[in-house]
């Protein structure tokens, strides 16, 4: 039988919610926004090690040139994001952990000089050489994880990919920086999605798009149709269902496989990459640029949403300053979006390589009720969890059960909590428990 | 930047759906209010006196309960719930102080003495109606025909499934008869077609699954049928209709998964079965509820959705 049908009888039930989109900048042409006179850049922006500080107070810098550097594998160096110099090395709190970090604070020159780069074609470097630029530009997941996307790209050997699942599903409200950027920069994705597909020597790829963007989706397809020689590159719309964007729906949307528990998109022959992060590849690649900037969304409760080009560092009342005046009942900021986004402590929280949408609005406060075993958090688990029994075992303090309910599967996205009568802040509960159980040395 | 001290720092999510308890209540409210009114017109005023005890009865003690265990008393509407779905299953003349009875058993024992809402394990509403039968029993007897005037006083009648039911009707005739209410019964169950529309607007509101009286009710259909009784009797007489939609889909006490769900239907409509055709009592839907009601703990440890990227433990040596 049609999916359809069995989803219309039940037999087959949809996951995810509907959040309402209030994409109020999807209209808004990007825009460069003023450089900043100053940019606070804290060390550790990315999932991995803290960089260390390769530079001194005082030292003169260029824009591009690496300013922090970390040894592992997994670590990307981080750029000077404007010229200028080195004001001072101190501690901040983290716009992701909300812990103190260390940062590098640099006052502009008003020259925005750039280091001197080195442009290539990528048909011509190897694949250690394509990956080796690609670290060394400091690229991450731009999507919001910013997992280093050169250790991404090298899939331990036993590991075949044979398709590339490109995201640009934006599934989150109000965002609509990787929307913009399909639509303006549509050509730069692709020449970075086939650097991507040469490196991992695949010939299908995917491009998902939510299907409430009709407009992005007609563009990708514009500027698939005048590849010469064409690739084996589709556009799939997907339907706009809350959280689309996670890797692992995306891939049971469109592989029609499921990533097993624990595992990777890898294991079932896929991996995902952002839109905004194939852009920067080709950057990366092709012109020889750091990343340094990202179109971020401003969006909520000022009268003029955008999408600004900021550099990395530029707090956020700088951009929040650009957009119209702020209702005066905002008491809250958000970096990412209204689901997953981190509220931050200050609107000073700088931008950073993860940073898609300033998101301005009103805190909802809600007082906690009982659970009344309704089962929508159930029903709305993409990963096929019973979000429920997580916060009954950690009020309980039955740290030991949560595995036996599969809680390291939970991807954190909130949909649980989005429709919970009881208003539980069931991804609270979630996360004690990871915690718990991590203090526990439990797997 | 202006209110620069004051930003407030909470967890994601940060934007939440509408749901709330209150309005899940209030439109379960909503829905009986068709049943209800139904049976105002069938068995007259006195049933407002009744729906009016009940409820307040059910809101006060649920007040005191919460005062005595000093938790704050929320207005989330599910003790008006509880008091209307009591009245709604007693019989139509019963003396307003059985029904004060039952409703302050079923909000202080059969809800707030295990916990409160969410806590409990039996439907209050059916356990309440259970307790004043078993107490009770000889004042509870007295079915009347439903009146055509609103305050008349009506005439003794056999409810359909007791012993001394007698009709002249035809077949066709009855089960007109029974789905559009014209039989005696409890308040709130004789007319199939209210109550229909009730579960509908519960269904369109995404409030309950259409998985439990579709199952419940199928399977009295299809077992009473195999018994060589009438299924389309079974049905639509008693109280498995107003059961089927507004009780055994209660979320605290019916299992959470779906096929959880479906095995609680299928379970409770065998034992409606059993009880009316084999047992000595004429009605079954009560206690086939809150039997299942008893097992709904064990089925929830055993039923569960397979977790997304699920591999079987068997295969998960390596
Ligand atoms: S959605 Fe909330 S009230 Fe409903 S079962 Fe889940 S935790 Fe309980
Ligand atoms: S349990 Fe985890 S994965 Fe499932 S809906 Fe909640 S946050 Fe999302």
């Amino acid at each position: 039988m049609n999916m359809h049908v069995l989803e219309v009888l039940g037999l087959r039930h949809r996951t995810g919610v509907h959040p309402p989109a209030r994409k109020s900048a999807r209209s808004k042409a990007i825009e460069h926004m003023p450089l900043a006179s100053k940019v606070i850049l804290p060390l550790q922006q990315h999932i991995g090690a803290c960089a260390k500080a390769a530079v001194k107070r005082g030292d003169e810098v260029k824009v591009g040139q690496v300013i922090a550097e970390s040894d592992g594998f997994v670590s990307a160096p981080i750029h000077a994001t404007i010229s200028g110099t080195v004001k001072q090395i101190t501690t901040i709190t983290s716009p992701v952990t909300g812990q103190p970090v260390p940062a590098i604070i640099i006052e502009s020159d008003g020259k925005d000089e750039w280091i001197e780069l080195a442009p290539a074609d990528p048909e011509n470097l190897s694949n250690e050489q394509i990956l080796t630029r690609i670290q060394n530009a400091g690229i991450v997941g731009m999507g919001g994880a910013t997992f280093p996307t050169h250790v991404k790209l090298k899939p331990p050997p036993q590991k075949h990919i044979h398709t590339l699942i490109v995201n640009g599903a934006e599934c989150e409200p109000y965002i609509t920086a990787d929307d913009r950027l399909m639509l303006e920069e549509a050509d730069r994705i692709i020449a970075g999605l086939k650097i991507v597909m040469q490196v991992l020597s695949v010939t299908r790829a995917h491009i998902a798009i939510e299907d409430n963007k009709p407009q992005a989706i007609e563009r990708m397809r514009k500027a698939l149709a005048q590849l010469s020689p064409p690739e084996r590159i589709t556009v799939v719309a997907v339907a706009a269902r809350y959280p689309m964007g996670a890797e692992k729906t995306l891939v049971k949307s469109i592989l029609h496989a499921e990533v097993p528990e624990g595992g990777l998109p890898m294991d079932v022959g896929a991996l995902v990459q952002n839109v905004a992060t194939l852009a920067a590849i080709y950057d990366a690649v092709t012109l020889g640029k750091p990343l340094v900037e990202r179109v971020v969304t401003v969006a909520g409760m000022v009268s003029e949403p955008k999408n600004l080009i900021a550099r990395f560092g530029t707090a956020a009342s700088s951009l929040i300053e650009l957009c119209g005046e702020p209702d005066t009942s905002i008491d809250q900021m958000i970096f990412g979006g209204p689901m997953m986004g981190i509220a931050q402590p200050s609107y000073d929280s700088p931008i950073i390589k993860g940073t898609n949408c300033v998101l301005l609005n009103r805190s909802d406060f809600r007082d906690e009720h009982s659970c009344i075993r309704c089962g929508r958090c159930i029903d709305s688990c993409p990963m096929g969890l019973m979000p429920l029994m997580f916060v009954n075992c950690v009020k309980k303090g039955e740290y030991e059960t949560l595995p036996n309910y599969h809680i390291a599967n939970c991807v954190e996205c909130g949909a649980c909590a989005y429709n919970c009568p009881a208003n539980i802040p069931l991804v609270s509960y979630i996360k004690t428990g990871k915690t718990e159980l991590q203090k526990r040395g439990v797997k | 930047m202006h209110n620069v001290s004051k930003l407030v720092l909470s967890p994601a999510p940060h934007l939440r759906g509408n749901a709330s308890i209150s309005r899940d209540m209030y439109i379960v409210t909503l829905a009986l209010l068709l049943p209800c009114a139904g049976a105002v017109y069938f068995f007259g005023l006195y049933v407002l006196l009744m729906l009016a005890t009940g409820v307040l009865c059910a809101v006060l003690t649920e007040y005191v309960a919460k005062l005595m265990r000093r938790q704050p008393f929320l207005m989330d509407g599910s003790a008006i719930v509880t008091g209307i779905l009591l009245v709604l299953v007693m019989p139509p003349r019963t003396p307003l102080w059985i029904i004060a009875v039952g409703s302050v058993f079923s909000i202080a024992i059969a809800k707030e003495a295990f916990g409160g809402l969410g806590h409990n394990i039996f439907n209050p509403a059916l356990a309440g109606r259970a307790f004043v039968t078993l107490s009770f029993a000889s004042a509870l007897t007295r079915w009347i025909a439903p009146v055509s005037s609103f305050m008349a006083d009506g005439v003794t009648a056999a409810t359909p499934l007791g012993e001394g039911f007698v009709t002249t009707l035809n077949n066709g005739a009855l089960y007109k008869a029974l789905f559009l209410g014209n039989v005696a019964g409890s308040v709130g169950e004789t007319s199939v077609l209210l109550i229909l529309i009730g579960g509908a607007i519960l269904l369109a509101f995404g409030l309950i699954k259409w998985h439990v009286p579709v199952f419940y009710i199928g399977t009295v259909f299809l077992l009473s049928w195999i018994m060589g009784q009438d299924p389309l009797f079974h049905i639509l007489a008693g109280g498995l209709m107003l059961g089927a939609f507004f009780m055994a889909t209660d979320y605290v006490t019916s299992p959470i998964t779906t096929r959880g769900k479906i095995i609680f239907a299928v379970g409770a409509g065998i034992l409606v079965v059993v009880i009316r055709v084999l047992g000595t009592m004429p009605e079954g839907v009560c206690y086939s509820i809150l039997l299942m009601n008893a097992v709904t703990p064990l089925i929830d440890r055993y039923v569960r959705p397979k977790p997304y990227g699920y591999i079987p433990t068997t295969r998960k040596e390596a």
